[in-house]
């Protein structure tokens, strides 16, 4: 069901599973049909979690997405909602419930909060005079997402923006929950690494919440060795700079929700001769993508470049693989292929889909336009000319390039100048005042600064780097979490140290890359798990900082 | 008061092989009198026979040291199960009001320690009972129940009804069922009325019995099916009431002759009953009266002053203990009864497993002998226990007899067995010398099996030490180990809580190694919860007291210690131990109780979970006043900030007074920004909020936004008069866009004017032309552009976009005044391949050369190719 999150050194099907346990146990305290009500934004993450066939099973009959008014019909006893505590939420279900149909049969109602069950949100409730209305009114603690059998995600897209600019610390103490499920079923983990006021923050909830929790010892062996909680402030330019990683690109160019994609149909159109391109599918081709499947494992982290050749070698080991019929003689030989038949047509399916993928990557890649915003981001982050308005941005506001994409640039030059000089950033502001547009190798040459500090943590250790730590933002620090005897780890010779890496306000895939990479290195002694807040690329990221008109 | 055995088949008649070993010869302790056996006399000498089948004995638990100055005949009394406390109320009956005759209330433990003494200064009381969970209820004539603890403090009070206050309450009592303790009362009117469970109190007021003038002789509770019965009983006859109807019943093969019922009795698991009637005449059955178990004519007319059940679960022997005043009798199914003297006033407290008897001078055990007890001591007997035990006391003395009785049992393959019934029956022991001596041999047996499983014999070493622990006279709870297994040591522990002995208690939990948070911790919290009521400790002083016990044992929760001391009036102690709890979810709610919002405020704020403190601020926001508050959020940002984001998606108006108090003008320009596109419709209102915006920005010193703010305005202004007077739509443009469609509109003029009042950078005004030209496929005017001055852009952009608009005659015209670095690049757009390459050759570029030579096509750009190819060849060879 979901075997690639068992892949790794943790198996973070045991988190999936206890998360699936606990809906499981909530749908059954609502007894009887239901249909849940949905926030629109938790049925991505959902969708990792639990399929409709799940849900199906514990009687859940309808599904709807949440909206004003009044509740579409259905005859089930039970109606949940299951939303985020954010108050314009409530006030949409107080507005379904008061409009509901008195005269229809009666149906009980319940909330289920995810992640966390909101004070301020069941006043509102109260106040809208709604609360009694509701019979169960639960938390689902979804913290953490799994994604893959390394990484893990909160998706919260804005954890960045309420964190670092608006100083709201919601979705650290959201980190530091999921971060204490963690324990409770990884075993605590006795070395915490910080760097950063974020990192600072979650630390010291992590060590309050356990205080909170003693009594309820926890005698699991640790599975991890050491967190690193890093600060996305600490390196703000890698996710500005464009990921050249096979699964850095598709999420750059496609974006990637979820763990799947949306991709334009055309180059997936079945392939027949004379069909002369009549009935091109016109809906979008949705792939999911992760480590599950062999061939996206192998290449999601090779710099693009590097994709072509794996993916004529992988053509030319199938098709040979195909041919193998006319040598199978025996009835013998011919039950072993029809055997490896289905795994064959996999791996040929998948290999036709990344061909297309490819292809659809290698059309922008080679355009002048990719071509000429890399050579900008190369120049900037070489230190050339970061001081004066750039040429390339300048066309890009007058051509009407997407606002996105300039400001991208304006802050990828900003960070590389550590600060723009105030006549060039009063320039861009006006020359984007004047024209705006609608508001509707991993980096070739360069090694992510993030990434470059956990490697060096975990040899030779962040002493030989207090100069450099100095100069990053936020402070650095180190906590232990004392185990019981029986549970320190007495480690095998050879056997490696696994390290939790936190992204406190998001990570890019080309980090994830470069940290499995590192994870890979034979005299690397450290393998990863990555957790974050929230999976992005520069341009999701903008996006979230921008001011959501009202 | 001497037990005197008066069965006519006296057990020491019998054959006996009495081992010196199994006489218990020890020194009794002052508060542990020797009533077993007061010489070397055989142990069981104070067994007595019931029948064929049982053995019945009486031992002494404690001497009574509480120096009664009354006969138990003139007190109120009512003694808790499960060894628990007794209450006595001395002279209730007195009407006179003065001070001296006054009632007094007495507590007393199981062993006569006081407890408490408080002079009763209410009502009447009727009938005296004791809750499960030891709370002393006291029903008094008008139907009020006090209810008091254990230490005479008084908790609460109910009543039975009003009904009661004419009618006066005649009987109550006090009864215990599966869902609590209820309370039933007989009224003046002959009526009935119970409450199942005075914990949740509902009164149900019980049929009245067709035609009853007087008082019924007897009457008692039952508990059927989990719902409670009155069974009473008036003159011949029987009466059932259940909350629908009151029915006639008949004892199945009751003797005749019976014209009234003295006494009833209900077993202690209200499985039997028995009936005592004015002629002697005893009838046991169940209580369901279906079935009778045996009768008895005891041939004592007088009505007795108790009857309880006495017998033992899983026993199928049945016995009622019948006390007159002066005689005690136990009957049974037998033909013959057991019968004592009493020397003394006693009183009868029944038991899951026999009778406890008090006296004003001792207290002792009444019970049906446990099978493993009597297999092991009967006389002469073979049993595999008593062969162990003698084997055992023969190794103690060296002799080889010892190994005799051990082949024996062995032989027999009963060595397991053996052991199990000395462990068994050391349980049913009281005195420690013979627990002792049984583990003893139970220890020796074991040393000979292979794989006899540890846990029983260490369990039951474990329960004898705690049982002898709260057998102590200090503690005085008399438990056997079967009532203690029915209780459970965590109701046990809750006992000793409740008689604050908490040392006690944590030393046992500690001994049993219970986990924490059931055990030591919860008792160091109700410790903690007590020390908060010592109203004469200063706040300071319990406080450390409290945190140095307790420290941060996993599972105390400080606040409901803090919520105790704030109960107690003790704010401020309560507020002392909050800083200890590490839950703020606790914290919080009971800050903001005790009305120390700000207090809860910080300590929100320190736990970051946002939501608490969101709660704690809007609870500030309608505390205090608007200034007060403004001004707390000042001291906390982080408060701050998240009261800005909830204005910012609840309360604008809010968030603007919150920038004006700031004086933050960078943040008020912002807000008045987004209300000229939010809130305003017309021009005029929305010219007026960009000039608030802009006098804040010039106020906040960022002379870029109010400029740029500034422009807008006069942008809007302008978009307005061209709506005027070439109209069309404007308004809303950006300025790029407003030049553009006054291009397209063939308004150049105005165009060129508004690049110029707004200085619009040249190179963008060219792209702006160059696109809105080929747009509107103005060739003539954007070639005319083209030369009206040099390029800022060059000219590739025109080749460009003359290509995109497919006019490739246009877009040569332009190639030629590209610049070098770009004229291949141009050449090959408009498609001279041949020119490129030769362009790339001049410039000997490797790039450009690779780049010509991928737009060669086939054959009619083979010759080129070929030239490129030389050219390279050419290259490499200097």
């Amino acid at each position: 069901m979901a075997a690639h999150l068992s892949y790794g050194r943790v198996n973070l099907n045991v988190l999936r599973e206890a998360v699936r346990r606990e809906l499981r146990e909530f749908l059954d305290k609502c007894a009887g049909s239901k249909a849940i009500v949905w926030d629109e934004y938790l049925t991505g993450p959902f969708g990792l979690i639990a399929q409709y066939s799940l849900l199906k099973e514990h009687e859940v009959e309808k599904m709807f997405t949440l909206k004003g008014s009044r509740l579409p019909a259905a005859d089930v006893k039970n109606v949940i909602f299951f939303v985020r505590p954010r108050l314009e939420l409530m006030d949409i279900i107080a507005e379904n419930v008061l409009s509901e149909d008195r005269r229809g049969p009666a149906r009980d109602f319940h909330i289920l909060f995810v992640p966390r069950r909101s004070l301020l949100c069941e006043q509102r409730l109260k106040d809208l005079g709604v609360l009694g209305s509701f019979i169960h009114r639960e938390e689902y603690s979804l913290d953490l997402i799994p994604f893959d059998g390394d990484l893990l995600s909160m998706e919260s897209e804005c954890a960045f923006k309420e964190c670092y600019l608006e100083g709201d610390q919601t979705s650290l103490y959201h980190a530091a929950k999921g971060l204490m499920t963690l324990q409770a079923l990884y075993g605590t983990i006795p070395q915490i690494f910080g760097k950063g006021e974020c990192a600072r923050q979650v630390a010291n909830m992590m060590i309050r919440m356990k205080r909170e929790f003693t009594g309820s010892q926890n005698s699991i062996f640790p599975v991890f060795d050491n967190l690193l909680l890093l600060d996305r402030n600490v390196d703000l330019l890698t996710p500005l700079a464009t990921q050249l990683t096979y699964e850095g690109l598709i999420d750059e160019i496609y974006g990637i929700q979820n763990s799947y994609v949306k991709l334009p149909p055309e180059k997936f159109a079945p392939k027949k001769q004379g069909d002369g391109g009549k009935d091109l599918p016109t809906e979008a081709k949705k792939l999911q993508l992760n480590s599950a499947e062999e061939l996206y494992a192998e290449i999601r982290d090779k710099n693009f470049n590097a994709v072509g050749s794996v993916l004529s070698k992988k053509a030319k080991i199938i098709s040979a693989a195909f041919e193998e019929r006319h040598n199978a003689k025996t009835v013998g030989e011919i039950k072993q292929f029809v055997s490896q038949l289905p795994h064959m047509q996999a791996a040929r399916g998948s290999l036709a889909n990344h061909t297309s993928i490819a292809e659809l990557i290698k059309d922008v890649t080679t355009s002048e336009d990719f071509f000429d915003k890399l050579t900008v981001e190369q120049e900037f982050m070489s230190g050339i000319d970061t001081d004066k308005v750039n040429n390339y941005i300048e066309d890009c506001i007058a051509q009407k390039h997407s606002l996105i994409k300039v400001l991208r640039l304006v802050c990828l030059q900003s960070v590389c100048n550590s600060g723009l000089k105030q006549k060039v950033l009063d320039y861009y502001k006006r020359e984007i005042l004047q024209n705006p547009t609608d508001i509707s190798y991993v980096y070739s040459g360069y090694a992510p600064l993030s990434v470059r500090l956990a490697q060096l943590l975990s040899r030779p250790g962040w002493r030989s780097i207090e100069e450099v730590l100095r100069i990053l933002p936020g402070p650095h620090f180190e906590e232990r979490q004392p185990l019981p005897t029986g549970l320190q780890k007495k480690r095998q010779p050879g056997e490696n140290r696994v390290t939790l890496v936190f992204f406190l306000g998001g990570v890019t895939f080309a980090e994830i890359a470069a940290l499995r990479f590192l994870s890979q290195l034979e005299d690397g002694g450290t393998e990863y798990v990555i957790a974050t807040t929230k999976l992005m690329n520069g341009t999701s990221w903008i996006e979230a900082l921008m001011e959501k008109p009202f | 008061m001497a037990a005197a055995a008066a069965s006519p088949r006296d057990p020491h008649g019998r054959k006996r092989k009495c081992r010196p070993g199994a006489c218990s010869g020890w020194v009794s302790p002052r508060r542990f009198p020797a009533a077993v056996c007061t010489s070397m006399d055989c142990y069981t000498a104070n067994w007595n026979p019931l029948g064929d089948s049982a053995f019945y004995r009486k031992y002494e638990l404690y001497s009574m040291d509480w120096d009664l100055k009354e006969e138990l005949r003139d007190c109120l009394v009512a003694a808790a199960p499960y060894g628990g406390p007794i209450a006595l109320l001395r002279n209730p009956w007195r009407k006179e009001k003065a001070a001296s005759v006054r009632p007094v209330l007495d507590i007393y433990s199981a062993s006569g320690m006081p407890l408490a003494s408080l002079l009763w200064k209410s009502g009447p009381v009727v009938s005296l009972g004791w809750s499960a969970e030891e709370e002393l209820l006291c029903v008094q004539e008008d139907g009020a129940v006090l209810v008091y603890g254990l230490h005479g403090d008084f908790r609460r009070h109910f009543s039975m009804g009003n009904e009661v206050l004419q009618n006066r309450v005649l009987d109550a009592r006090i009864f215990h069922t599966e869902f609590g303790s209820g309370v039933a009362i007989l009224t003046g009117a002959h009526r009935f009325t119970l409450s199942a469970n005075v914990g949740d109190l509902k009164l149900r007021r019980m049929p009245e019995v067709p035609g009853l003038q007087s008082a019924p002789s007897c009457w008692t509770v039952l508990c059927q099916d989990r719902v409670a019965h009155i069974l009473l009983a008036v003159g011949p006859d029987l009466y059932l009431l259940d909350h629908a109807a009151c029915s006639a019943v008949t004892p199945p093969g009751l003797a005749p002759g019976v014209s009234s019922f003295l006494q009833m009795a209900v077993s202690f698991t209200y499985r039997h009953l028995a009936l005592f009637t004015d002629t002697g005449y005893i009838w046991m059955g169940t209580a369901s009266l279906k079935e009778k178990l045996c009768e008895f004519n005891c041939n004592i007319r007088a009505a007795p002053k108790q009857m309880v059940w006495c017998s033992r679960p899983r026993s199928k022997e049945r016995a009622v203990v019948v006390a007159w005043e002066r005689r005690l009798m136990v009957v049974g199914d037998a033909p013959e009864s057991i019968q004592f003297v009493l020397d003394e006033d006693s009183y009868l407290v029944p038991e899951l497993d026999g009778v406890r008897i008090f006296s004003r001078s001792t207290h002792e055990f009444l019970h049906e002998v446990p099978a493993a007890s009597e297999e092991i001591f009967k006389i002469a007997s073979m049993a595999p226990g008593a062969l162990l035990l003698e084997a055992q006391k023969e190794y103690e003395k060296e002799s080889q007899k010892a190994d005799e009785y051990l082949r024996e049992i062995q032989e027999l393959g009963q060595l397991t067995q053996a052991v199990q019934q000395c462990i068994e029956a050391a349980g049913h022991e009281h005195q420690p010398d013979m627990q002792k001596s049984l583990l003893r041999a139970a220890s020796f047996g074991k040393c000979f099996l292979d794989r006899f499983p540890p846990d029983s014999f260490v369990r039951m070493c474990q329960d004898l030490r705690v049982l002898n622990a709260i057998r102590d006279y200090h503690i005085g709870i008399p438990l056997t180990y079967s009532q203690y297994k029915q209780l459970t040591i965590q109701v046990l522990l809750d006992r000793l809580v409740l008689r604050r002995l908490y040392p006690l208690a944590i030393q046992i939990c500690e001994y049993l190694r219970l986990p924490e948070v059931q055990g030591v911790s919860r008792i160091l919290a109700h410790w903690a919860c007590y020390k908060v009521q010592q109203k004469d400790v200063s706040d300071e002083d319990v406080a450390r007291a409290i945190n140095q016990k307790l420290g941060d044992t996993p599972g105390v929760s400080y606040s409901d210690i803090a919520a105790r001391a704030y109960g107690c009036g003790r704010t401020e102690l309560a507020i002392k131990l909050l800083e200890y709890e590490p839950r703020s979810g606790e914290q919080v709610p009971l800050l903001l109780k005790m009305k120390r919002s700000k207090l809860a405020l910080s300590k929100a704020i320190e736990s970051g979970d946002t939501d608490l403190v969101f709660t704690v601020l809007l609870h500030l926001k309608n505390e205090l006043n608007r200034g007060d508050f403004f001004m707390t959020l000042r001291n906390q940002p982080m408060a701050l900030s998240l009261y800005r984001q909830f204005c910012k998606h609840q309360e604008l108006e809010t968030l603007k007074d919150l920038y004006n108090q700031d004086d933050n003008h960078q943040e008020l320009g912002s807000f008045h920004i987004r209300a000229s596109y939010a809130a305003e419709e017309r021009i005029e209102g929305r010219v007026a909020a960009l000039q608030t915006a802009a006098d804040a920005f010039y106020k906040a010193k960022n002379e870029f936004a109010a400029k740029a703010t500034e422009d807008q305005m006069r942008l809007l202004r302008l978009q307005r008069r061209l709506e005027d007077e070439l109209g069309g739509q404007f308004l809303d443009l950006s300025l790029h866009d407003t030049v553009t469609t006054l291009i397209l509109g063939g308004h150049n003029k105005r165009a060129e004017q508004l690049a110029r009042d707004f200085r619009i950078p040249d190179k963008r005004l060219w792209w702006l032309k160059l696109t809105a030209l080929a747009d509107l496929e103005d060739w003539e005017e954007l070639e005319k552009f083209s030369k009206s001055k040099k390029s800022p852009i060059g000219y590739l952009p025109f080749v460009e976009i003359c290509i995109k608009q497919h006019n490739k005659y246009e877009a040569k015209k332009y190639a030629s005044r590209v610049s070098p670095e770009q004229k291949v690049k141009a050449l090959l757009l408009v498609g001279d391949v041949a020119q490129a390459a030769d362009v790339a050759i001049e410039h000997r570029n490797e790039a450009e050369l690779s780049l010509v030579l991928s737009h060669c096509t086939g054959a009619t750009d083979g010759a080129t190719a070929d030239k490129i190819q030389r050219a390279r060849a050419q290259a490499q060879k200097k």
